[in-house]
């Protein structure tokens, strides 16, 4: 019977001999119809705007201004900045120090969590709480945990090195800021990387360590030998992942620095805030909106290209 | 009997869908390093380029036959 036939006998008889009528293709329709509509309004239409904007002098700010054609001319300024290249390096530098922490103390724990020690459910789930909240909530207590006054982190610092703990600023000091931020991102998002590699380390199957053991190879030979080699395609998803996630990280920057001091931590997406909400040059962010979002969605192509090959294994 | 899946997995790399993906993930990564790296500010003007290039080629060499 087809759908229609079915959803006809379910029917009351006037909407029945309607439905009757039409075809299983356009009933499918009917139902994703909605759902369509509000992707083009909502991410479609959107970006093709934002598309558009970057060819223009629009300032949203100033929308009696007469649109008027620049051509390419935000790309090359952009491409040509040496502060969106300063930015561009302070995104790398954020990503690749959190990547590297993430990754080791990740997988470090995924590897004791997985031996199953006593109370280690209780353990994990204490492990996962910050990657739980909300990076708002995140921002706000780690402001005030790095208080240089009132906070615990100078006093926990001053406890352990002696130094005193009105003697420096982490959010407010050049060299230490951009360790706060990572040490924040650190603490909250290491528990994802875990998990990952947690299904990495319980996919390998336990007859290969029982064949490494009968041919008496070393644990050290195990976790070289087995365990990395099986376990590198979840490492490698769980670094793509943070790479993506941190190269358009805002929320924790802004609320824990703003960029400062001076542009220490000013990382791409507070340049991109600045140059459109404080500064108004609307087409000039769109542009560097787009440049951004290429970038995301060629790794993000990477990221679904390993997650399939994942799949097949 | 054991060599069987390595000899299809090759195959299946080198199929040109698996050439068009490869090639274009090499591109891309290209152009994002381009884009960060802190030794040139010419090397960084083309990173855009770079970077649409490898996911245009990524989009139309994912259509490819496997």
């Amino acid at each position: 019977m087809r759908f229609a036939e079915k959803v006809a006998t379910v029917t009351p008889a006037a909407p029945a001999r309607r439905v009757r009528s039409l075809s299983d293709r356009t009933i499918a329709w009917l139902f994703i119809a909605p759902t369509i509509v509000l992707l083009l309004a909502i991410n479609v239409f959107p970006l093709i705007w934002t598309v558009r904007l970057s060819f223009t002098n629009y300032r949203a700010n100033r929308m009696n201004v007469p649109l008027r054609d620049v051509g390419l001319q935000h790309y090359n300024d952009i491409l040509t900045s040496p502060d969106v290249w300063a930015a561009m390096q302070v995104t790398a530098r954020f990503v690749i120090a959190t990547i590297l922490i993430q990754t080791v103390l990740g997988f470090a724990l995924a590897w004791l969590v997985d031996k199953k020690f006593r109370g280690h459910g209780l353990w994990t789930t204490v492990i996962l709480l910050p990657m739980m909240l909300s990076p708002a909530v995140v921002g706000n207590f780690w402001t005030f945990l790095y208080q240089p006054q009132i906070g615990l982190f100078n006093y926990v610092v001053s406890f352990f090195t002696g130094i005193p703990p009105s003697s420096f600023q982490m959010l407010g000091d050049l060299t230490l800021s951009p360790w706060a931020i990572v040490l924040v991102d650190t603490w909250m998002w290491t528990p994802y990387v875990m998990l990952i590699c947690l299904a990495g380390l319980r996919s390998i199957p336990d007859y290969i360590y029982e064949a490494a053991e009968v041919d008496r190879a070393s644990k050290w030979r195990q976790f070289w030998t087995i365990t990395l080699p099986m376990a590198a395609p979840f490492i490698m998803l769980a670094v793509l992942f943070r790479a993506i996630e941190n190269f358009k990280m805002f929320d924790m920057v802004n609320l824990l620095t703003g960029g400062g001091p001076g542009s220490t931590t000013e990382v791409a997406s507070i340049t991109l805030k600045r140059e459109a909400f404080e500064k108004w040059r609307t087409g000039y962010s769109s542009a560097f909106a787009i440049i951004l979002f290429v970038t995301v969605f060629g790794l993000a192509n990477i990221y679904v290209k390993a997650l399939n090959r994942l799949k097949q294994r | 009997m054991m060599r069987e899946p390595a000899r299809t997995s090759r195959r299946k790399r080198l199929s040109p869908r698996g050439i068009a993906e490869a090639a274009a993930t090499v591109v891309i990564a290209l152009g994002v390093v381009m884009l960060m790296q802190p030794l040139s500010l010419t090397l960084y003007g083309w990173s855009f380029p770079t970077t649409l290039v490898g996911t245009v080629m990524f989009l139309i060499g994912s259509k490819l036959p496997e």
